[in-house]
């Protein structure tokens, strides 16, 4: 970031608009928790800790072509990709017009065909497989796009993870892997995960790069992804980035996370806060003061409160729409097995 | 005799089974320090240690794989799946491996492994943390599917598929971990893996069922006692192999069979266990066999009306069981 | 060559089993061709590798898990011709499996060869779990699985090492790159020229040998055994070979390789290879060579024999063995 001063005006603005989508997504996040104490919400996955990461790659991406395949964990990724935080909201509560799947799945599972997120599933890993398929279909028809996975570091630990880079760096895909490597697996620390210290460094034995940014630098991380996008569309093939992060919250509202690391632990992470690291880079540069955050902060607000409030008006799903989209072309079961 | 939660009873055997012999060995998932994510292996990497209870890297191909090897080489592994939904990245080494090593090699290799997976929903788990998967896996000649319904049978069924020499698929039913109470006698005992056991006596109807839905119908059963029905409940606790006898003999003594599982409904358990009594009982009955089962639908969703519609209930049960009961 | 424990009598050895391998080879090729046999994998070509790397373990001890392409592999470690025999002909005693699995598909418990399927790179995370076993029972064990190269883009290969580096276990990852992946090659398998270049991503030694060699397969073998032993964890070594013949009898390498290369290949075969240098070593000569070929010929003639009139399993026994109660 020291390299700020020589930036130009667009670059500027597009920081301030990174900085905007972090504050955006933690404060969704933190209206989340309290959702979930106040019973109304049954459970909460995080990305406390990692927007600053999320918002340096969504930025270096091309929306209206590239697609993104994502975790649990990428409120920032898919509110930078076009999803709004009233549709986040639909999402939290569970509700009929929830776009990532009407209320079936559990928080956090995006996917939102419009905008170019693909849906995912819990068993972690599937969606890097299904990234580099999607990648593969830019390729056969000659399209100029490229398609950015992410996934945490205790996934990398999967066959999938191996099949799909090994997979596109045979085939040259244009496919952007970002690990987010926040330290844990829910409890277990990355030691008890993998005997090397760099997720990065399983890029040799594909052939691939292997890049290793802060993560609460989201200027290094949005270099990197822009990077890797143009490698990806000149037809050079996939890139693995790995952006050291921090999670702030347990692992889900289910989860006790002092069981497994200390306070201490934590209060160091906090001093790598993106969002407060970001402020100062962005103040330094005349960017940004108190009023200009006083002011965030109010429009954040009632954009978190809209959202919320109408995604608690928003009706719940039909129980007969249990039945629908079985199959594609006719949504009755044949023999109305299991129905009355 | 203490009174133990349905999770207690499997904590306390583990912690029994660990101190009885030293092969035996946890590891899995998040397993170690954090004790699981249910807590069901609390406290016992602290009593054990970390070659004995282990966390694992996030891999269930592996987490299977090297409990098949470990298990050659004079182990007893009991390895844990976090959620049964995240078993099928392992399914190969499950059915194609653990089930077939002992066929493929003529009797020269076996496996003596226990995966242990909560599975079941109503715990707001949506598709990929609420999926029964036993019959799947039911299907798979080599393999033992066990589902206790009881702490006292969770207990009891563990121990055995513990110093089984066969692999044997334990599945907890998630909802069961903590509402499910009963006594548990603190010494060890087994109960034999096949055997099926009457849960409650009756004569006009017969639920056949196993794992949650077991203490489900036992409630549908105790409200229709109110309205003049006797019902029996069949607890099947083991769905590979299945006691034939006892549903065999139940089917003969009401005449009236409804079959209950939360698992889709369509080449489920009920499909084998009614085919068993076409096969052995048909003109003993005296009404079709019915089925009570989750829908033809691919999993369940998170929404709680979606949730509850597609839940198995106990009113659900008892109005199966009431409609069966006047037919 | 004093220093590595390999005596001229242990040589010799080595080169008896490899020309054993290679004739018991011969012969089954010979059995499919008068239908006698209804599928052959070979080791054709895997010799050195092989026995090489058998011959740094402690056989019978140590753990093997190979694959269908261990010919050479499974008779250095103990089996015998006429087991071979018994299990490419389904016999009732076939040690393997009671001819219960198709050809090659090894394990001998006695033996400590382990029991393998179909589905490439399984063994990978079995020979893990036997090394954990190993660890925690303290008993001095290595595991060793061997794999070709295009299984190394099953998802297991890679949990497998991941697991072992991660519990520093006494595990060998034995790769027999032949080049094909049945009829795929190498450069469509991977982005790298290297399976070797894949243990960094682990944190583990990978280490290329000349698979044609089995005085230097020896070698490094006994260095990640020695490894394994003394608790460093595990070791990817990456045995750069040729396979001389097709996957298989019912595959036609002509559809894609070129007879060229199998010819250049062949100029390197493991077999003549070593012959030539035991002779010039006067570890071999006329004398002996002529005597080990003729009781080769003997003992394969008498596996032959032997398993040919060995009876076929009883229908009955198909439902034997899918419990052990």
């Amino acid at each position: 970031m020291a390299e700020a001063a020589r930036t130009t005006g667009a670059e500027r603005d597009l920081w301030v608009r990174m900085y905007r989508l972090m504050v955006l997504s933690r404060a969704l996040d933190h209206r989340m928790w309290i959702l979930n104490r106040q019973g109304k919400s049954a459970f909460v996955i995080s990305g406390q800790g990692q927007e600053g990461l999320q918002a340096g790659a969504v930025f270096a991406l091309d929306p209206a072509v590239d697609w993104l395949a994502p975790y649990y964990r990428d409120m920032t990724l898919v509110l930078g990709f076009g999803m709004t935080p009233r549709e986040v909201m639909l999402g939290q509560l569970a509700k009929a017009a929830d776009p990532s799947s009407g209320g079936r799945q559990m928080p956090a599972h995006w996917g939102h065909r419009a905008r170019r997120i693909l849906t995912g599933s819990s068993p972690v890993t599937t969606q890097v497989t299904h990234a580099a398929g999607l990648a593969l279909a830019f390729r056969v028809r000659h399209e100029r796009a490229a398609v950015l996975s992410t996934l945490g570091e205790g996934s990398t630990n999967q066959g999938e993870f191996h099949e799909a880079l090994n997979f596109a760096a045979v085939h040259r895909l244009p496919l952007i892997v970002l690990v987010q490597n926040n330290g844990y697996s829910i409890s277990v620390p990355q030691s008890k995960e993998m005997a090397v210290a760099d997720v990065a460094a399983r890029a040799a034995g594909y052939g691939i790069p292997g890049v290793v940014v802060r993560g609460s630098d989201p200027v290094a991380v949005y270099e990197a992804v822009r990077a890797a996008r143009e490698r990806a569309l000149a037809g050079d093939g996939p890139t693995l980035i790995e952006a050291k992060t921090h999670r702030y919250t347990p692992h889900s509202s289910d989860d006790d996370d002092r069981s497994y690391r200390t306070p201490e632990e934590l209060r160091a992470q906090k001093q790598d806060d993106p969002i407060t690291l970001f402020r100062e880079v962005l103040a330094a540069q005349g960017l940004w003061d108190d009023e200009a955050e006083a002011r965030l902060l109010q429009e954040v607000k009632l954009v978190v409160d809209d959202a919320t409030d109408y995604a608690e008006k928003a009706p719940y799903p039909d129980p007969a729409t249990l039945w629908l989209h079985v199959y594609g072309s006719d949504d009755a079961p044949a023999a109305g097995a299991g129905r009355d | 005799m203490a009174v133990m939660s349905y999770l207690e009873a499997i904590r306390e055997t583990l912690r029994q089974e660990l101190r009885r012999d030293p092969r035996i060995m946890i590891y899995g998932e998040d397993v170690g320090v954090r004790g699981g994510v249910f807590r069901v292996t609390e406290g016992l990497q602290a009593e054990f240690g970390e070659d004995r209870v282990m966390d694992s890297p996030l891999a269930e191909a592996a987490i299977i794989g090297t409990a098949i090897g470990a298990a050659v080489n004079g182990l007893r592994p009991v390895p844990e799946i976090q959620f049964a939904d995240f078993i099928f990245p392992a399914a190969n080494q499950i059915i194609q491996e653990a089930a077939r090593i002992r066929y493929r090699s003529n009797g020269d290799f076996h496996v003596p492994l226990v995966i242990r997976a909560p599975f079941g929903g109503g715990v707001h788990g949506a598709l990929y943390h609420s999926q029964s998967v036993e019959a799947f896996f039911a299907h798979v000649p080599g393999l033992k599917v066990v589902i206790p319904g009881t702490p006292y049978d969770a207990k009891g069924l563990l121990a055995a598929a513990i110093q089984d020499d066969d692999p044997v698929l334990y599945l907890e039913h998630k909802a069961a971990y903590r509402s499910l109470k009963g006594e548990v006698p603190s010494e060890r005992y087994v109960i034999p893996l096949g055997k099926a056991d009457v849960k409650r006596e009756g004569t006009d109807v017969s639920l056949i069922t196993y794992g949650l839905m077991v203490s489900y119908s036992l409630k549908a059963a105790e409200a229709l006692a109110k309205e003049g029905v006797s019902v029996e409940v069949v607890d099947l606790r083991s769905i590979r192999p299945l006691d034939v006898e006892a549903i065999v003999a139940t089917a003969r003594k009401t005449g009236k069979v409804l079959i209950v599982h939360e698992d889709n409904l369509t080449g489920g358990v009920g499909g084998e266990v009614s085919a068993l009594i076409a096969e052995h009982a048909l003109f003993d009955l005296d009404a079709p066999i019915m089925r009570l089962a989750g829908p033809d639908v691919p999993a369940m969703p998170y929404s709680p009306p979606l949730e509850h519609a597609f839940m198995v209930t106990p009113e659900k049960i008892q109005q199966a069981a009431l409609k069966l009961a006047r037919f | 060559m004093a220093d590595n424990g390999l005596t001229p009598e242990l040589m010799k050895e080595m080169y008896y089993y490899m020309v054993l391998s290679r004739a018991v080879d011969d012969r089954m090729w010979i059995l499919n061709r008068q239908g006698k046999a209804p599928v052959v994998y070979s080791s054709n070509g895997h010799e050195a590798a092989q026995v090489g790397s058998a011959f740094a373990l402690n056989r019978g001890e140590d753990w093997i898990c190979p694959y269908y392409r261990d010919l050479a592999l499974v008779l250095a470690y103990g089996m015998s011709v006429r087991d071979v025999m018994l299990h490419l002909l389904g016999r009732a005693q076939d040690p393997n499996s009671g001819g219960r699995q198709m050809p090659a598909h090894w394990g001998h418990r006695q033996l400590h060869i382990l029991t393998g399927g179909s589905v490439v790179a399984t063994q990978d995370v079995h020979a893990t779990g036997l090394a954990l076993a190993s660890k925690v029972l303290k008993d001095g064990r290595v595991s060793v699985a061997y794999f070709g190269e295009g299984s190394t883009s099953q998802g297991e290969f890679h949990e497998a090492l991941n697991f072992a580096a991660v519990h520093k276990l006494p595990v060998i990852f034995f790769n027999e790159n032949n080049g094909y992946a049945i009829s795929v090659p190498a450069r469509k398998q991977m982005a790298v020229m290297d399976v070797a270049a894949r243990a960094a991503g682990y944190g583990m030694p990978g280490v290329i040998v000349d698979g044609n060699d089995p005085l230097k397969v020896y070698e490094v073998t006994r260095e990640a055994a020695e490894r394994a032993r003394s608790g460093d964890g595990p070791t990817l070594i990456e045995a750069k070979t040729y396979r001389f013949v097709p996957h298989s009898s019912d595959d036609d390498d002509r559809a894609y390789r070129s007879r060229e290369e199998v010819q250049e290949w062949k100029k390197r075969d493991p077999l003549v290879m070593f012959e030539q240098r035991l002779t010039e070593d006067g570890i071999l000569n006329d004398d002996n060579l002529t005597a080990m070929r003729q009781q080769i010929k003997d003992l394969v003639n008498d596996a032959t024999d032997f398993a040919e009139q060995a009876p076929l399993p009883d229908p009955g026994t198909l439902y034997a063995e899918v419990y052990g109660s």
